[in-house]
């Protein structure tokens, strides 16, 4: 019996919520995830982190467009070795699940950072593949099915911790995507990461990112990841994380009754600050109330019509 | 995603209006907008250099329509920048961040080199609010004081100034004065000091208001990306300088004294020495 009906269960994680905080936002210091779990957050992802340090793209690297945001920070971390110590006093303080995202350009180092990011204290790891891989220049390892497949089963091969794969947007059809991934053991699927986007300055006639393209989040995309969450729930068994947009518990609810079991959120901290997690888990709780439901177990996929 | 905030963040170009030499290595450069030009003392903004860079820069002045940010050159981006005259492109993003409380009792203003800039904007809006305005300048030498004559009428006492070589005013760190200063007690004792300067400098203020029980705001600087409290480049503690600050007060800056004037995060999120 649990009588908390935000309360839910996500590939083997125990989630008091379901909102969490989104890969890339607030980065990586233990002090701002632990602020992002006593606002009400009910689990943090850390930003992508990688083999190696990296230092990112220059300025410009965000760009405002009507209803979301384009950035282009070029995965900007400190490498696993670094952060590996970050990781293990983050988990010292905080009390919600605690997910590392991590990113690679091979199976080969997905999968070490994996194990590294979990021996260090990761509760779970969720694999970026939204990053170009070397050897085809500008194409993503979420957008060929065999390496994803390749990334998930050496992952899943070098730890034992709950393995989640985020999705890009960026394909023909992600349901494909999304079977490959279970098909691989991924044990949760999040959707989606940012839409590939640029900004154009009328005036100078230049991109505005100093890496020209980007990618789109926020308001904007919502629509877009919403019918992702849709498309896998309705062929897929895996479950699912919405993310895209999420910025009211009208929002978040959508994505549930799509098919999300939980969601993530990502630009909305921008403008709301992170008490946006509380104002949508009460949002969510009254519209459980008012509809009736115990739990939102319940409402998983309610929307599916097929 | 709320009017407000799109708006605000929308970038603008808009071109040079005017720029001024304050020394070898200083300029201030004047241009419309609008959106900043409404900014209060302690506001940044982010100030684009096409093809080169996007940088943080505190608000010096606003004036009707028109807004104002003084810039030492120190590297690349600002370097484009001192290169850049009148008519020339540019685009603004803001304004970001917190400002200034303006406290109408005794205030004590301490600036450090371009740290002056912000400090003489809150000056020129406390000039008419307070029974009594005191400014410590500092810098290494007489011709990077910035600042000093348009300050001079705002202040209800000569600004004490303080080079590190003599060559003005005390041959002494800023907070040297400070410490005489804050030491006055009865009808003169200070209700608020306001410090912007070398990280290293505020830090020493902070230590000195702590000791003689003044209440401080500092405004920080920290690698900034996005302006908009998202990407987490900026964080001091569990603060985003770019939203949450760039102002802090005495509360907050004992829960982030580990890392003030000691350390910041680098481009690669791994922290560094300051
Ligand atoms: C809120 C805020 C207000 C500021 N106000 C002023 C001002 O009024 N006048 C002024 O001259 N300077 C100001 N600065 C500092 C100014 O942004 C840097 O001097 C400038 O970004 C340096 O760029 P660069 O390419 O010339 O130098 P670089 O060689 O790239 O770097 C020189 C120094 O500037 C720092 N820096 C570089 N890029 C950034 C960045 N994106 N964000 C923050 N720091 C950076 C570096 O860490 C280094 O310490 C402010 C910074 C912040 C955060
Ligand atoms: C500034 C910024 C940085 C991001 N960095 C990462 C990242 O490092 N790894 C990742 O998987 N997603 C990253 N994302 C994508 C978000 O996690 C999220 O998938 C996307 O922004 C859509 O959700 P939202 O509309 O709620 O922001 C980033 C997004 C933004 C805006
Ligand atoms: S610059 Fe991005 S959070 Fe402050």
């Amino acid at each position: 019996m649990n009588s908390n009906p935000l309360s839910t269960r996500l590939a083997g994680l125990e989630l008091r919520n379901p909102t969490a905080l989104a890969s890339g936002i607030l980065g990586y210091s233990p002090e701002s995830l632990q602020r992002i779990a006593e606002a009400g957050a009910g689990a943090v992802v850390t930003k992508s982190v990688g083999l190696t340090p990296r230092v990112g793209y220059p300025n410009p690297t965000v760009v405002q467009a009507n209803c979301g945001i384009i950035n282009a920070m070029g995965l900007p971390n400190p490498g696993i070795a670094e952060y590996a110590s970050e990781i293990r006093y983050a988990k010292t303080v905080l009390t919600v699940p605690f997910i590392v995202s991590v990113y690679g350009y091979s199976a080969e180092e997905y999968a070490a950072v994996a194990k590294a990011a979990a021996t260090a204290g990761a509760d779970a790891v969720e694999l970026n593949v939204s990053c170009p891989h070397v050897k085809e220049t500008g194409s993503e390892i979420g957008q060929n099915p065999k390496l994803l497949t390749q990334v998930i089963r050496q992952v899943k091969a070098a730890t034992s911790k709950p393995v989640i794969v985020k999705l890009s947007p960026n394909v023909t059809d992600i349901v494909e995507i999304a079977q490959a991934a279970s098909a691989a053991g991924a044990d949760a699927l999040t959707a989606v990461n940012t839409v590939r986007a640029i900004a154009i300055d009328a005036e100078t006639a230049l991109p505005i990112l100093s890496n020209t393209r980007g990618g789109l989040s926020g308001p904007a995309v919502k629509p877009i990841a919403l019918r992702c969450v849709y498309d896998i729930y309705e062929k897929v068994k895996t479950p699912i994380i919405g993310c895209g947009g999420i910025t009211t518990w009208k929002d978040a609810v959508e994505f549930i009754l799509a098919g999300a079991s939980a969601v993530q959120i990502g630009t909305a901290l921008a403008q709301k600050n992170p008490a946006v997690f509380q104002t949508i888990n009460r949002g969510i709780t009254a519209y459980l109330k008012k509809k009736k439901y115990r739990s939102i177990k319940e409402i998983v996929g309610k929307a599916q019509r097929n | 995603m709320s009017a407000k905030l799109n708006a605000t963040n929308t970038l603008r170009v808009t071109r040079i209006a005017s720029v001024k030499t304050e020394n070898q290595t200083t300029k201030t450069y004047t241009f419309k907008d609008a959106r900043c030009a409404k900014a209060k003392p302690g506001q940044f903004l982010m100030l684009w250099i096409p093809q080169i860079d996007e940088i943080p820069l505190s608000i010096m002045n606003t004036e009707g329509n028109s807004v104002s940010v003084t810039v030492k050159a120190v590297g690349d981006a600002t370097r484009h920048l001192h290169n850049m005259k009148q008519g020339e492109t540019i685009g603004v993003r803001g304004p970001f961040g917190n400002h200034f409380t303006q406290n109408n009792g005794n205030v004590l203003l301490v600036g450090g080199g371009t740290g002056t800039a912000p400090l003489l904007f809150l000056a020129k809006q406390l000039a008419t609010k307070t029974k009594r305005l005191s400014f410590i300048i500092g810098a290494k030498t007489k011709n990077e004081l910035l600042f000093l004559n348009q300050l001079d009428p705002l202040c209800t006492e000569q600004p004490v100034a303080a080079t590190e070589d003599g060559t003005y005013g005390l041959k002494c760190l800023a907070t040297q004065p400070l410490e005489t200063l804050l030491a006055e007690e009865g009808k003169e004792k200070f209700k608020m000091v306001y410090a912007c300067g070398p990280e290293a400098m505020t830090r020493q203020v902070f230590n000195l208001t702590e000791k003689h029980g003044v209440q401080m705001e500092a405004s920080l600087e920290r690698l900034m990306r996005c302006g908009i409290g998202l990407c987490g480049s900026c964080m001091i503690g569990k603060y985003r300088v770019c939203k949450d600050g760039p102002v802090f007060n005495s509360q907050q800056l004992r829960e982030v004294k580990d890392e003030l004037g000691i350390s910041k995060l680098g481009f690669d999120g791994n922290r560094i020495p300051l």
